[in-house]
């Protein structure tokens, strides 16, 4: 069964191939269908593959299928490399992902561009699959510009629209000054142990001196901070929330951000063999970006960049257990975010499609009673992210809480504000969205009364005409007034009740209170077991954190509730511009980009003009002034010609003489 | 045969050669070419041959068989050409053939 696994990034890949080719003739729905059947094939795959991975020595398996580049003692194969690692990434991105595609098939209803859109997102998760399975850096490498490539495209999906389209490039420039990083990494790599294969030069990391490690070290943590949106390159993830919802639950919340964590606990010898400096830094960026993206996340009007933001937020989570030794931790967390923020994005998208496009919280309220189906998944994804327990997200944050007090109590207290000001942001979001006042138009009874008697009389026509009509009617009531908001489509509301169940159970994964219950750690053992920090919690320990992590998650929500629903203070007073404007960190890059930056550029460009192009032109015309002189020998006698071949003959020969002695 | 006459033999052969490279590079009737192209072939088959019998190794005669060989095909090659160009430019001589000039 584990010899299936090259099917895993296969199937994506064929139906990308199918799409790219035949998108436009298959059209819609039809090519949305094939695109989530080939995610959902390799889902089904993952899960076979999983069941014989148990079987397998230490639960790794590696597998080569050609080589790829041979090139002298370089040598990189296509290869697969399964381990207890890979294998849970594997999982749950291809499960997620065909969830989406799913999603996306509702979402994207209508939509001019419907069968390109799926032919980016299985390439896509063709390139995530290959980013987690590659055996060695280059092909993970490979993976990691494949999602930045389609991260670009999908973002700037509607480019129509200005901002729409440099949202895409911001993203993807700013990824590639992570991806510098992680490309002068692999070179170091090789330098230092000639080959790039993870099972060749892991086990060698113990015995890597101390400064190449740090510097390996640091310059992948720099490629990690791109892709996963840590300070200072966070700016480009809320940016990216100008594509599609369903691309921003999938890319800019579970699956492609945490390409940066996987790769640091990839490779987590080479930090336990670098200087001791190195984790501190991965942890003290992780906090600081967790808690500087929760204070942004505060001010912001806009569901999306709500959702953003605390995406930013809880990789800095991630981020931090990795710092701190909690590999296991911050992968269990990785799993829990997936399903919970994917949970939360689509619920969100759900919300947005519902409203017509209406992205900004002020006007919306109210909406539980329209969308029942979506505000109970949502609140599930709320109370999950916001630390309530049982939620899964209330075990992997405290789990990576114990680790980080386990290394420093200050990276401990930062953690704790940040989940208090996390459970605030979820609750201002859920109680603005769907508790309150709705504030888009009339009151939500008057709403549902009316949409009632709407789909009533649709009911008939509806059945008479296409599935889809309803719903273009409903977009075409709105353009002349009040917006109507409805709830969604089965398509859309599947995935969420999924991402729900899964949002809510997660946690058993890994339950801290006996080593029985620490499935994850287990399973986890043969990739990070050397690594990983000790913990050994006593009973009382755990339980006072425990209670402190559910007294700070209810004091969080409390405090929302008497600021937006009970107005007992002013929210100007809590949504200071300061946040709202993201720390002027954006707008700074921009000022010193704009002026003393860009005139640096100017001059680099000024070099590369007069020295680059001036060596690569003077080239050119050495060799046209050469040839215009040299031309005159070729005159066409042929006379001529046989008298340069005597001559060359007559001086050979007199050249050979020279060199024989007789 | 004497050293001296061997000797005869290479003064031969050499002039033979070189009075058919000066006629390549002199004229300018292709047919006039090819037949001092031939003049220096044979030169060098005599020479071969010469060789040959000075060394004792009868390689040097079985060589030129090689060379009449690859002459004979030469001279097909270069008649079919002349013949061709006699054709289509009448009278023309090799310094009028200048087309691939650079």
């Amino acid at each position: 069964m584990v010899g299936l696994v090259w099917l895993i990034p296969a199937l994506p890949l064929a139906g990308f191939l199918l799409l790219v080719f035949f998108g436009k003739r298959i059209g819609e729905p039809r090519s949305g269908w094939i695109g989530t059947g080939a995610v959902a094939l390799a889902f089904v795959t993952a899960c076979l593959v999983f069941a014989g991975l148990w079987g397998e020595p230490e639960h790794t398996y590696e597998l080569s299928l050609f080589q790829w580049i041979p090139a002298g003692h370089f040598n990189v194969d296509i290869g697969i490399l399964l381990d207890p690692l890979s294998m849970t990434m594997a999982l749950f991105i291809t499960g997620i992902a065909s969830l989406i595609h799913l999603y996306s098939i509702g979402y994207m209803h209508g939509d001019s561009r419907f069968p390109r859109f799926f032919t980016y997102l299985n390439l896509f998760v063709f390139s995530m699959l290959v980013l987690v399975l590659g055996n060695n850096m280059v092909l993970t490498f490979l993976g990691w510009e494949g999602v930045g490539a389609c991260s670009y495209f999908l973002i700037a999906f509607w480019f129509e629209k200005e901002e729409n389209a440099s949202a895409g490039k911001k993203a993807f420039i700013t990824n590639r000054v992570g991806d510098w990083g992680f490309m002068i990494a692999i070179f170091m790599t090789f330098f230092a142990f000639g080959t790039v294969t993870y099972t060749q030069f892991l086990p060698m990391a113990p015995g890597l001196a101390q400064t190449t490690a740090t510097f390996i070290a640091l310059m992948l943590f720099v490629g990690a901070i791109g892709k996963s949106a840590q300070i200072p390159l966070f700016i480009w993830l809320p940016d990216a929330m100008a594509g599609p919802t369903p691309v921003s639950a999938l890319i800019h919340a579970a699956t492609m951000v945490t390409a940066g964590v996987y790769l640091l606990v990839r490779v987590n010898p080479i930090l336990a063999a670098s200087a001791s400096w190195i984790p501190w830094m991965i942890a003290i960026v992780g906090c600081a970006t967790a808690f500087l993206a929760a204070t942004i996340a505060l001010a912001q009007q806009d569901i999306k960049k709500v959702l953003a933001y605390s995406t930013v937020s809880q990789l800095g989570y991630m981020f931090l257990a990795v710092g701190v030794g909690g590999y296991s931790a911050a992968i269990f967390h990785m799993i829990t975010h997936a399903f919970f923020k994917a949970l939360l994005f689509l619920g969100a998208g759900s919300v947005i499609h519902g409203m017509h496009d209406e992205q900004d919280m002020r006007r919306m309220g109210a909406l539980r009673k329209i969308m029942p189906v979506t505000a109970i998944t949502f609140i599930v994804g709320w109370l999950a992210i916001a630390g309530v327990p049982p939620f899964s997200g209330f075990w992997s944050k405290d789990d990576i809480l114990a680790y980080a007090l386990h290394k420093s109590v200050i990276l401990y207290i930062f953690g704790l504000i940040t989940a208090l000001l996390t459970a605030f942001y979820m609750s201002r979001l859920v109680f603005r969205v769907f508790y309150g006042d709705a504030r888009w138009g009339e009151s939500a009874e008057a709403e549902l009364a009316n949409l009632n008697a709407h789909t009533a009389t649709n009911a008939v026509d509806a059945d008479a005409s296409a599935p889809g009509d309803a719903h273009d009617d409903a977009h075409g009531d709105a353009g002349h007034g009040a917006v109507h908001p409805h709830e969604s489509k089965w398509p859309m509301l599947v995935p969420l009740i999924v991402l729900a169940f899964f949002a809510a159970i997660a946690g058993v994964l890994n339950l801290p209170f006996t080593e029985h219950l620490e499935f994850l750690n287990r399973w986890l053992e043969p990739v990070i077991g050397e690594n990983q920090a000790h913990l050994s919690l006593g009973g009382v320990q755990l339980t006072i954190e425990l209670l402190l992590s559910t007294t700070i998650a209810l004091v969080g929500i409390i405090a929302a509730y008497l600021v937006y629903l009970k107005h007992k203070v002013d929210p100007r007073r809590i949504e200071l511009p300061f946040f709202a404007n993201g720390w002027y960190i954006d707008q700074s890059i921009t000022k010193f980009m704009g002026g003393a930056g860009r005139k640096g550029f100017e001059l680099i460009a000024m070099f590369d003009k007069v020295v680059i192009d001036g060596a690569v032109n003077g080239v050119g015309r050495a060799t046209r002034g050469g040839a215009a002189r040299l031309r005159s020998i070729e005159n066409g006698y042929v006379r001529w010609y046989a008298l340069m071949i005597g001559v060359g003959a007559v001086l050979l020969v007199a050249f050979a003489m020279t060199q024989v002695s007789f | 045969m004497g050293s001296n006459l061997s000797l005869a033999y290479l003064m031969l052969s050499a002039i033979l050669f070189v009075i058919g490279g000066v006629g390549v590079l002199i004229r300018r009737n292709p047919l006039v070419m090819i037949m001092c192209v031939e003049l220096m072939l044979n030169a060098v088959n005599l020479s071969f041959v010469t060789f040959g019998k000075m060394l004792n190794d009868i390689s040097g005669q079985i060589i030129v068989f090689f060379v009449m060989v690859v002459a004979a095909a030469e001279v097909v090659i270069g008649l079919a050409l002349i013949v061709a160009m006699a054709r289509r430019r009448p009278g023309a001589t090799a310094d009028d053939l200048r087309t691939l000039r650079g």
